[in-house]
């Protein structure tokens, strides 16, 4: 069988939306990361795919500020995705949100590209806030826009961070939850990606991290358990922060239970798929079974 | 057409490391493993599967790694860590500095996936600056194989060794061309080709490249290149390049690496010192490395035969 790739020129709004209509997103999202990833034949599938739902509601449903044609406008709110081997989710984001065009994502990882296998900065994409792929420095980055913003401008936007679970293995993420609530963050959310995979295994075998709830609580975080693929979920964690926000002085942790390569039946729930691409067959079988 | 080495294919010099490890295990009970989340990619795995009882996960946690293993150095074991390079020489590297190389223990640390092939993961993955680090340490051994069977008695050698070493390997299959036989010693460098035009010193996989270049220079233009292999850059062999500058008159030095503080400076360090004579530098200029596939990178960055050939015609010039 032939594999022609295109995408879809599809962009979407970014204003609250039912259910249906986000899970068309999700969808979008997906397809194109399993695009993205077939034609760079290298890269992250299993976390990206399964990031869909929350960057959708992130992005598409009227939660976080941006403008994606002036997109270094001071009063956006700031996205970082700390665990940079994510790339391809965040760059199928934001080509969707209109940040650049949708084309570009099938040169994704290829010699001369702004979508480097790990966003770098110094390509200037529009709506990369940090290069990552050092794991774990994500995070200490949303800490700064934070302290930044609350302290020194003394506004309100939202600074919302995602990593990944084994991500938590390092350090100097500790020293991070740690200056959170010292600081007072407010105004920082950060979601764990709880896909409970990494390289090697199961991130409970490869070095554990739980629990992890106590962990954040002991840390000063209001601490919220989720679903990551559902939706009502997600904006029921989303609008807690941002109660959190306005009415307290903690920091709001979003712990979202997700599932490796969510939506693609061969590669759910598989650390194997932590770092690979789908080859032919498989990416004839992951768009077939996401199918629009 | 290269006398002494025969293209043998490609192997990827992380496959060295793996394995060297797994021979050391066999020789000595007090060498232990500690993972860091890339065990398949960097092949510490294959020592995990051999001796589980000796190999611990530490999950991504570099620092904590590096200086676990100081612990265990500290109680006698012989105790290698490795993640990709980037991540074990600079995410430790104050644990580096003053828990491996100032208590001077036997701590050995794997530096894989290093340089800009490993390709398609970009700049942040592509680890330019460490051999400029780590031969800044004191007590601090770095070795920088050229091939698959080097990589893997560099290992070998390094475990066998009293003191804190470094070795720092790559992802991508390169040139096989050393075999069992060669001779391998830690601060020896190999003089692979004679002459004595100029005097080209590389390592790790520019190696093979600048035996390339040697047969090429030789029947196109005339100019007869000794090729030394550097793959100790500390302590470095002194009277190796003391003795190739002398008889040569030039050289050229090439490494898949910054050209700020890497080979290229070690050597002329020694050069400078001893025996001045015109230097050129190949390696990457003092910029961050990006996406791609590797041998298109290495063309780009003009890590190639041809890279070294316009060097060596440019130091001839001014000889
Ligand atoms: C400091 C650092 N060490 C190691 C790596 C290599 N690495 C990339 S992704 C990854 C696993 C991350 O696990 P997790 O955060 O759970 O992400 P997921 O597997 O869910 O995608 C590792 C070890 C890295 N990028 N940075």
């Amino acid at each position: 069988m032939s594999l022609v790739i295109k995408f879809t020129p599809d962009t979407f709004t970014n204003s609250p939306k039912t259910n249906h209509e986000l899970s068309h997103i999700a969808r979008t999202l997906r397809t194109d990361v399993v695009k993205s990833l077939y034609l760079a034949k290298s890269g992250h599938s299993g976390g990206s795919l399964d990031l869909s739902e929350i960057m959708t509601v992130l992005y598409f449903n009227g939660f976080l500020k941006y403008n994606s044609k002036n997109w270094k406008d001071k009063s956006r709110d700031r996205f970082v995705l700390s665990a940079g081997h994510l790339a391809p989710i965040l760059y199928s984001t934001l080509a969707r949100a209109g940040f650049f065009e949708v084309e570009e994502l099938g040169t994704l990882r290829k010699l001369g590209t702004r979508l480097q296998g790990h966003p770098g900065l110094d390509t200037n994409l529009p709506g990369i806030e940090t290069s990552a792929g050092s794991l774990g420095q994500g995070i200490s980055i949303a800490i700064g826009m934070a302290m930044s913003h609350k302290y020194l401008d003394k506004t309100s936007q939202k600074v919302i961070c995602i990593t990944g679970d084994g991500e938590l293995e390092e350090g100097t993420v500790w020293e991070a939850a740690m200056a959170s609530s010292n600081f007072k963050l407010s105004n920082l959310c950060w979601i764990v990606d709880n896909n409970d995979c990494q390289i090697d295994g199961r991130v409970s075998e490869v070095m554990n991290i739980y629990p992890l709830r106590e962990k954040f609580e002991a840390f000063g975080f209001d601490v919220i358990e989720i679903d990551g693929h559902n939706f009502d979920d997600i904006k029921m964690a989303l609008s807690k922060y941002e109660a959190n926000l306005k009415n307290t002085d903690k920091p709001t942790c979003i712990i979202a239970k997700t599932y490796m390569g969510k939506g693609v039946s061969f590669m759910e729930n598989k650390y194997e798929w932590h770092g690979n691409p789908p080859n032919k067959d498989q990416t004839i079988q992951a768009l077939n079974e996401l199918e629009l | 057409m290269m006398n002494k080495y025969i293209y043998k294919g490609l192997v990827p010099t992380r496959k060295g490391f793996g394995e060297g490890l797994v021979e050391l295990g066999e020789r000595n009970s007090n060498i232990v493993v500690l993972g860091g989340d890339i065990t398949g990619s960097v092949l510490t795995s294959y020592f995990k599967e051999r001796f589980p009882d000796r190999f611990f996960s530490i999950g991504i946690a570099e620092a904590n790694a590096t200086t676990i293993a100081a612990g265990l150095a500290l109680s006698g074991k012989i105790p290698f860590f490795a993640s990709y390079s980037a991540f074990s020489a600079f995410r430790n590297a104050d644990q580096l500095r003053i828990s491996i190389a100032y208590n001077n223990v036997n701590v050995k640390i794997g530096g894989g996936h290093s340089g800009i092939t490993v390709g398609p993961d970009g700049a942040t993955h592509q680890s330019l600056e460490e051999i400029a680090f780590l031969r800044t340490l004191p007590n601090m051994t770095l070795i920088v194989p050229a091939d698959y069977n080097e990589t893997k008695k560099a290992t070998i050698a390094a475990g066998e060794m009293i003191g804190p070493a470094f070795i720092r390997f790559g992802r991508s299959a390169v040139p096989s061309f050393t075999d069992e036989n060669s001779s391998f010693e830690i601060g020896k460098a190999n003089v692979l080709r004679e002459g004595n035009d100029v005097a080209i010193v590389a390592c790790g996989l520019m190696v093979w490249p600048a035996l390339e270049a040697a047969e090429e220079l030789s029947e196109s233009y005339k100019i007869n290149a000794r090729v030394i292999n550097l793959h100790t850059i500390k302590p470095i062999d002194s009277f190796t390049l003391t003795n190739a500058a002398k008889e040569c008159g030039a050289i050229v030095t090439a490494e898949e690496h910054q050209i700020h503080g890497g080979l290229g400076s070690a050597v002329a360090e020694v050069i400078v010192k001893n025996t001045p004579v015109p230097m050129e530098f190949l390696g990457v200029n003092d910029r961050f490395g990006e996406s791609g596939e590797p041998d298109e990178l290495l063309n780009y960055f003009n890590l190639n035969p041809k890279g070294i050939i316009e060097k060596v015609l440019a130091v001839m010039k001014r000889k």
